[in-house]
């Protein structure tokens, strides 16, 4: 283990000095706030406080923080239903984004969305969406449109593995790379479209073995190491700024909860999952690497946990605070 | 007299798209084959030439891929026209339209808007048989935050597409194969018809006619003939299918005491029912004379034969024949 973390430190050594102390704390508190965000989230579930269904990414925090933290001002994300972390990440507020999960006035949808549909369209967060591979489209919609408005920004839009073995996710990467589109494709591999493994779903290795199939450059890194999903989006992102066009990433990691809140996880063993959550949880792994980097201490580590806890806690106490949505606005926002 | 200026609908629409490009460096167009191929069926037609093929953007034939691509630049600051080639084809864009354009303003609290058209010719009569005919617009009606248009004549064609353009939500914009080269007066400068405003075609006292796109042609020479025989007809165009304007359908059956719906699409399901049932739950019920009756496409896809495809839908015929029935009381 401690040969291994050295091997990162040797690999990851400039990307650290670049990136510098402060940015790489941020990075690893996002992913405590993800994680201690949605821990509460399954928590106010189960005591029957939330009405709605909820899709965890807990263990998949590294994706998440990775990607949005190589995007930069201005950029867009276009995410799916598995989404709070990529939008936590993608600067969202943790006080609005838990009112939306309990359906609350203040929170980003005003409650109409909820779980599966935050959007923080201030942010250019165009919106987690629950329809698998729906949003791979509209962010083709989003590049043309950056294109034509000859702007440096950038797409990323995530999707998970059962969104690649959709029509919509073909016809996009092929429209994408005809018209050189600033778009980064992630494709967040957590392994299971809800009960279906990617073995029996895909007759290849690695799902970014399709972008040539479109003539677009395809990697596949380590989803649970936020320096490597890191380093593969800005590269993707840099290149679409320079107007070389899109780039699928895919990140390979793992979620830990079930599908969503009524899966029994008949498809899978509790030793594959305690597999993962030993030896490859990001959290961890990041924690080891800043330490073993000289970056934080202990105590530092287990204050950030603390801190996230309380940044949790502060969301639901605003939360509850919180008015739901009068009823006579329920025809609110049907057409602009 | 000065001449009246008269262009075919299918000019009419490319008038209005060549001037709110030339207007508007946001709107542009994307389709398959609506560039130097002209669309397949001739609309766009010159464009390209005049605006490049940045804003004349031929694509693939991934009918999902347009419809995402016009929702994406929507919501980033552009005005996307689409066309989808034939009705047919925007079954395969329906997620995209029904889950996602319709949805994305509500379901994100009134944040984001989804200023795009989507074009598309629908209907039958060309020999074309079942899988390019359809008339699907009930199913958009059916569905929250999208809105709807059927233009009938060239110059609401030109005036609702440009209603339809600024407008700030997602518009399915159905055009109909016959009516392309149809002509009329239209105005070489930019006017608006606005949405939603349903329109009195024609005037008349014993039976009151809505009829949608195709049909308001076909209801209208059902209505001269009728007048040869002293049944004056009162026809109306809903023009915008969704949201509906009801208020002159339902003031004009008050007038007339009946009503027939005739539309291209098939009877069950179809739109003939919401306007039926619109007038039987108002006050024009208090004045109805004879049952409310809807005259449609038979439940079958459209055959390819032009004998079984002319008796498919409703025609000049078929209007004559259950006007006379309503107007006579012979139900």
């Amino acid at each position: 283990m401690m040969q291994l973390s050295q091997d990162l430190i040797q690999r990851y050594h400039d990307l650290i000095e670049t990136l510098g102390p402060e940015a790489l704390k941020t990075m690893l508190q996002e992913m405590h706030t993800i994680r201690a965000f949605e821990e509460r989230a399954e928590q106010l579930y189960m005591q029957g406080k939330v009405h709605g269904t909820m899709h965890l990414s807990i263990g998949q925090e590294a994706t998440a923080v990775g990607a949005a933290n190589a995007m930069q001002e201005g950029d867009y994300l276009l995410n799916h239903h598995r989404g709070h972390g990529h939008c936590m990440a993608w600067s969202g507020d943790p006080n609005r984004m838990m009112a939306e999960f309990m359906g609350k006035e203040t929170g980003y949808c005003r409650g109409r969305g909820g779980s599966m549909h935050i959007a923080d369209i201030d942010a250019n967060n165009l919106g987690a969406n629950g329809i698998v591979a729906g949003g791979i489209p509209i962010a083709v919609g989003v590049g043309l449109s950056i294109k034509m408005r000859r702007t440096s920004q950038v797409c990323l839009v995530i999707f998970g593995d059962g969104a690649a073995n959709e029509g919509a996710f073909h016809e996009s990467l092929n429209m994408a790379s005809i018209w050189a589109l600033p778009i980064v494709f992630l494709c967040e591999n957590n392994q299971y479209a809800m009960s279906m493994p990617v073995e029996k779903a895909f007759n290849i290795e690695n799902i970014s073995q399709r972008a040539a199939a479109y003539g677009l450059p395809g990697l596949t890194v380590d989803g649970n190491d936020v320096l490597a999903v890191y380093s593969a989006v800005s590269e993707a992102a840099a290149r679409a700024r320079r107007g070389e066009g899109a780039t699928l990433v895919e990140a390979k990691t793992y979620r830990y909860k079930g599908h969503s809140k009524s899966d029994k996880q008949a498809y899978r063993s509790r030793e594959e999952v305690r597999d993962w959550q030993d030896k490859r949880d990001p959290i961890l792994r990041f924690t080891n690497l800043l330490q073993l980097a000289g970056v934080i201490d202990a105590a530092e580590a287990t204050q950030m946990r603390e801190h996230a806890l309380a940044i949790i806690d502060a969301a639901v106490a605003f939360s509850e605070a919180s008015p739901d949505p009068n009823i006579a606005d329920i025809m609110d926002g049907v057409y602009a | 007299m000065p001449e009246v200026r008269e262009l075919t609908y299918a000019e009419a629409l490319r008038e209005c798209l060549r001037q709110l490009m030339e207007e508007d460096e946001r709107v542009f167009l994307i389709g398959e084959d609506i560039g130097v191929y002209g669309g397949a069926f001739g609309v766009t037609a010159g464009l390209i030439e005049q605006f490049g093929a940045e804003r004349v953007i031929d694509t693939p034939i991934s009918e999902a891929g347009i419809a995402g691509a016009c929702i994406g630049a929507a919501l980033t600051g552009m005005r996307p026209i689409g066309e989808i080639q034939f009705m047919d084809f925007v079954t395969l864009s329906m997620e995209q339209l029904v889950l996602q354009a319709a949805k994305v303003r509500f379901m994100f609290g009134g944040k984001a808007s989804v200023p795009m058209v989507l074009r598309m010719p629908g209907g039958s009569g060309t020999g074309a048989a079942a899988q390019h005919s359809e008339s699907l617009e009930n199913w958009f009606v059916h569905v929250p935050g999208l809105k709807v248009v059927m233009p009938s004549t060239p110059y609401d064609a030109k005036g609702l597409l440009r209603a339809a353009v600024l407008d700030n939500n997602p518009v399915i914009f159905v055009e109909h194969k016959l009516l392309y080269k149809t002509k009329g007066h239209v105005p070489e400068e930019p006017y608006i018809v606005p949405l939603s405003q349903s329109k009195v075609v024609r005037e008349g006292e014993h039976l009151t006619v809505v009829a949608t796109s195709i049909m308001v042609p076909r209801a209208l020479q059902a209505a001269e003939e009728l007048a040869k025989e002293g049944i004056e007809l009162e026809v109306i165009d809903p023009r915008t299918l969704k949201p509906l304007d009801d208020a002159p359908i339902i003031e004009s059956v008050k007038k007339t005491g009946r009503a027939l719906v005739v539309h291209e699409a098939v009877e069950m399901g179809g739109f003939g029912g919401e306007i039926v049932a619109r007038i039987a739950a108002s006050e024009a019920f208090d004045y109805l004379e004879a049952p409310i009756r809807r005259l449609a496409g038979l439940d079958i896809p459209i055959p390819y034969n032009r004998e079984l495809e002319y008796h498919a839908v409703p025609q000049v015929e078929s209007i004559l024949r259950e006007a006379r029935k309503l107007v006579r009381g012979e139900y």
